[in-house]
């Protein structure tokens, strides 16, 4: 901490604030400097992060950090800069537009309840774009866009931020004697806090709505708006919770094996086909193969595909096996097609009708096919699955083609169910590899 | 370390981590969620942030605020997300701000088919945002390149205070590989230019346009700015036209001078060959199995497989052009990457593409084929 005792947080030296005579923006600035004056940060630990419109252009005029970003985005780049430096102290100064435009991210800041600071400078329309009306234009405002006055009702900016979970919320006026001590206790408060600071917009909303310093008193009254201290409490911030919760430790990896070393017969890519059903666990019955392809001294790509919708439809994997490097990832022309079920055969029709007769095609007895050249089988997957478990369908179905194929050997297939599934899954799964064995045998 | 049997997506966390990612925000789409997950499990283990954002915006916004504060930044989407990502796109270009942006390409446009691939987003990525400025596009084939170039995109993001596209697929980043990762050569991992303590700090300063100004975090030592506005080298607004346009220059000037160091392919030249297969991204894999087909017909044929594709490799290609009559460029588009190459071909030299949008690769048959390469 240095001695240094900081008079003023302001800097006048790019000349006076850009504001238009009267304007509410300025008050609010002064506020915020006696604010700062008060609590006497090192002002390299301060951010002013600022909105865009007039209230953006505030931030040069202090000696802090600042960051300009873009319209309605700033409690985004508030919250990226607090999680990566809790240290720092973060303040937003964005206008009622922000809050229209970035509306989603000031419902989220408040249930996220990052430490923030929000002041917003609450003028009733977009002063730098020519008066616009903006989300707490009153009823009956007039602007340029409601020259008849506003049907539109102005956003209650506390009770929403209130009602998304905001720790500590207030509302007053740019005029308030207290202003500044309102600002300190929301810098001090740990978590997200906000004031909505009602003000006066004198080139736009002041003249065309008849409004002075007495009439912004009595509007927000008229307004049935609450003011003052809105809320109040003490849920740890997010980034103090988030600590408490993450995962800690290293990462778990999915290493296979060091050295592959059971054997297999292929000289050259070999594309297998697997047909199912959502929830019949094709893919991960895909994956536990193409492992136990892999501890044989193959290599293995494993491709999926599967309505958005995951529990309903089809589910299709393509695993393609090489003794060497594997290019193209899908298959062309498979070597071995496997349908399981109704779905997988539904989408597969028109493939199965054009395989060549060099393709192996397995399909569940209960299945029928269309007319193809391919060689075709019939194995009772799906009764034996209701045998020992509908979900080792997949595991019967390939235990039965390394059963006739000798790709690679059966005992692989069971190394890798025990290694990389576990609990009922890889119990049942081992049993299935069995079946499929027998089921081979038996057709 | 050994084997693993990973998808594209646990490959790029991992070439993120191994590069210093400290901080990740995204909103979950298709298929590029599973970033997401991983990140939150395996970010916090070593002190970073992971989160998800209410929306792709604000993922973009958290991330340019925590790179800015000093934290290697990572986001990832697919085409959805990069279209509201396009303004802080511009806003990291014109803060300069090191960024690496994960774009898991799927068939488009607007929602389209969620978990199908396609390669749409090229051009998408080198005009994403207003201005037009030059940006880096990096474009994977496989799992263990996945790894890879993520790395290299933090590299290169750091080193030009740059946002870096990473650009794969659906095709990559969940389809899984055999991969052993130690085996992928990386470079040394390199961080930001940063000032020396205590100076007074110029956020954007520069002698020559294509140097890099060195950074101050925010919470370092001294203050520092930041700001969407037209700037000067302290950051300053201006609209003084020739500091505009001088800073404009910088921007480009920061990619252009490093078009080499930027250019990332592999070319297996044959020579005689007067046909060129230029391909990128997942379907260069096809293209492959076509060159190896070609080459066992007795034919000759040459491959150019672009990884960096923004900056465009031009000396690389034009290179690879000469003594071609004929190049073909399989696209899982409608041409995109294909005006790049039809503004460097020579006069007279035939450019093909061979190209579909119909959410399945391209596959070998159909290079050669529609390519007319045999
Ligand atoms: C994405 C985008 N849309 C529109 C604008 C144009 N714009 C600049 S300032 C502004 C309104 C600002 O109003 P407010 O937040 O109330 O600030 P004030 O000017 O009243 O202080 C708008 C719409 C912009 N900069 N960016
Ligand atoms: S236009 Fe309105 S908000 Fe902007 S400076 Fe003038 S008075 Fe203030
Ligand atoms: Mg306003």
């Amino acid at each position: 901490m240095s001695d240094t005792v900081y008079r003023t947080y302001m800097t006048d030296e790019l000349g006076p604030l850009p504001f238009c005579p009267g304007c509410g923006h300025e008050r609010l600035l002064k506020e915020l400097n006696r604010a700062l004056i008060q609590l006497q940060p090192d002002p390299s630990s301060v951010v002013i992060v600022s909105d865009i419109g007039c209230i953006g252009l505030a931030d040069r005029y202090f000696i802090t950090n600042a960051f300009h970003g873009l319209h309605g985005r700033s409690l985004t780049y508030a919250t990226g800069l607090k999680l990566a430096r809790p240290e720092l102290t973060v303040i937003v100064l964005m206008g009622d537009g922000g809050c229209g435009i970035g509306g989603t991210h000031l419902l989220n800041a408040a249930r996220r309840n990052v430490d923030i600071t929000l002041i917003i400078a609450n003028n009733f329309n977009y002063g730098m774009t020519g008066g616009q009306h903006s989300v707490t234009t009153p009823s009956e405002g007039v602007t340029s866009t409601t020259p008849s006055g506003n049907i539109e009702t102005a956003m209650d900016l506390c009770a929403i931020t209130i009602g998304a979970g905001a720790g500590w919320a207030y509302r007053g006026l740019g005029y308030d004697n207290d202003l500044a001590e309102r600002m300190v206790e929301a810098i001090n408060h740990a978590g997200f806090a906000m004031l909505d600071i009602w003000e006066l917009c004198t080139a736009y909303y002041m003249p065309r709505n008849d409004l002075n310093k007495r009439a912004l008193y009595e509007m927000i009254e008229s307004s049935g708006m609450k003011v003052g201290l809105l809320a109040s409490s003490d849920r740890p911030s997010f980034e103090v919770a988030y600590r408490g919760r993450a995962p800690t430790g290293s990462a778990p990896k999915e290493l296979i094996s060091i050295d592959p070393d059971l054997p297999h017969s292929l000289n050259s890519q070999t594309g297998i086909v697997i047909a199912g059903s959502a929830g019949q666990k094709i893919r991960s019955t895909a994956t536990v193969f193409a492992l136990a392809a892999i501890l044989s001294g193959l290599k293995a790509t494993q491709k999926d595909d599967y309505p958005i919708t995951i529990m309903t439809g089809h589910s299709l994997a393509e695993i393609n096996l090489s003794p060497n490097a594997i290019q193209y990832t899908a298959i062309e022309s498979p070597d071995y097609f496997l349908v399981i079920s109704e779905d997988g055969l539904k989408k597969t029709t028109p493939w199965i009708r054009g395989l060549p007769a060099t393709c192996q095609l397995i399909v569940d007895s209960e299945l029928s096919i269309p007319a193809t050249q391919a060689n075709v089988q019939k194995l009772p997957f799906a009764s034996a699955a209701r045998e020992i478990g509908r979900l080792s369908i997949g595991i019967i179905a390939l235990a039965s083609l390394l059963a006739k194929t000798g790709v690679f050997s059966i005992e692989a297939l069971q190394q890798a169910i025990s290694k990389y599934q576990s609990g009922q899954v890889a119990a049942t799964n081992i049993q299935a590899v069995t079946k499929g064995e027998q089921l081979y045998q038996a057709g | 370390m050994g084997l693993e049997f990973i998808d594209g997506n646990q490959a790029i966390v991992r070439g993120a981590i191994a590069a210093g990612c400290c901080f990740f925000a995204g909103y979950p789409i298709t298929p590029a969620s599973t970033i997401l997950q991983y990140m939150l499990d395996q970010l916090p283990r070593s002190g970073g942030v992971a989160l998800q954002a209410e929306d792709e915006i604000a993922a973009i916004g958290f991330c340019i605020g925590a790179s800015m504060a000093g934290r290697k930044a990572m986001t990832a989407t697919s085409g959805p997300g990069i279209s509201l990502y396009s303004e802080n796109i511009g806003l990291a270009t014109i803060g300069e701000t090191p960024l690496v942006i994960v774009d898991v390409q799927r068939q488009g446009p607007a929602t389209g088919s969620a978990t199908k691939g396609a390669e749409g987003d090229i051009q998408f990525s080198r005009w994403v945002t207003s201005g037009g400025l030059p940006v880096i596009a990096l474009s994977p084939a496989t799992v263990a390149e996945a790894y890879e170039l993520t790395y290299r995109a933090f590299n290169f993001a750091e080193q030009f205070r740059v946002p870096v596209f990473l650009l794969s697929s659906k095709e990559i980043s969940l389809t899984r590989e055999t991969v052993d990762l130690d085996e992928v050569n990386l470079p040394g991992v390199l961080e930001r230019p940063r000032m020396e303590e205590g100076e007074i700090y110029q956020p954007h300063a520069f002698d020559r346009p294509e140097q890099i100004p060195a950074l101050s975090d925010f919470g370092a030592a001294q203050v520092t700015r930041y700001t969407t506005s037209t700037h000067d080298k302290s950051g300053y607004l201006t609209t003084d036209p020739a500091v505009i346009q001088e800073m404009i220059d910088h921007y480009a000037a920061k990619i252009e001078t490093a078009v080499d160091e930027i250019c990332l392919y592999s070319e297996d030249l044959q020579t005689g060959a007067d046909q060129l297969l230029l391909s990128y991204g997942v379907t260069s894999r096809a293209a492959s199995v076509a060159v190896d087909h070609m080459r066992s017909a007795g034919k000759k044929v040459s491959s150019l497989v672009l990884q960096t594709l923004y900056p465009v490799p031009e000396q690389v290609i034009r290179g690879a052009l000469a003594g071609i009559s004929k190049v073909v460029v399989p696209e899982m588009n409608m041409g995109q990457y294909r005006l790049e190459i039809d503004r460097l071909a020579p006069d007279g030299v035939e450019v093909v593409g061979v190209n579909k949008m119909d959410t399945t690769l391209i596959s070998p048959t159909e290079i050669l084929n529609q390519g007319d390469l045999l």
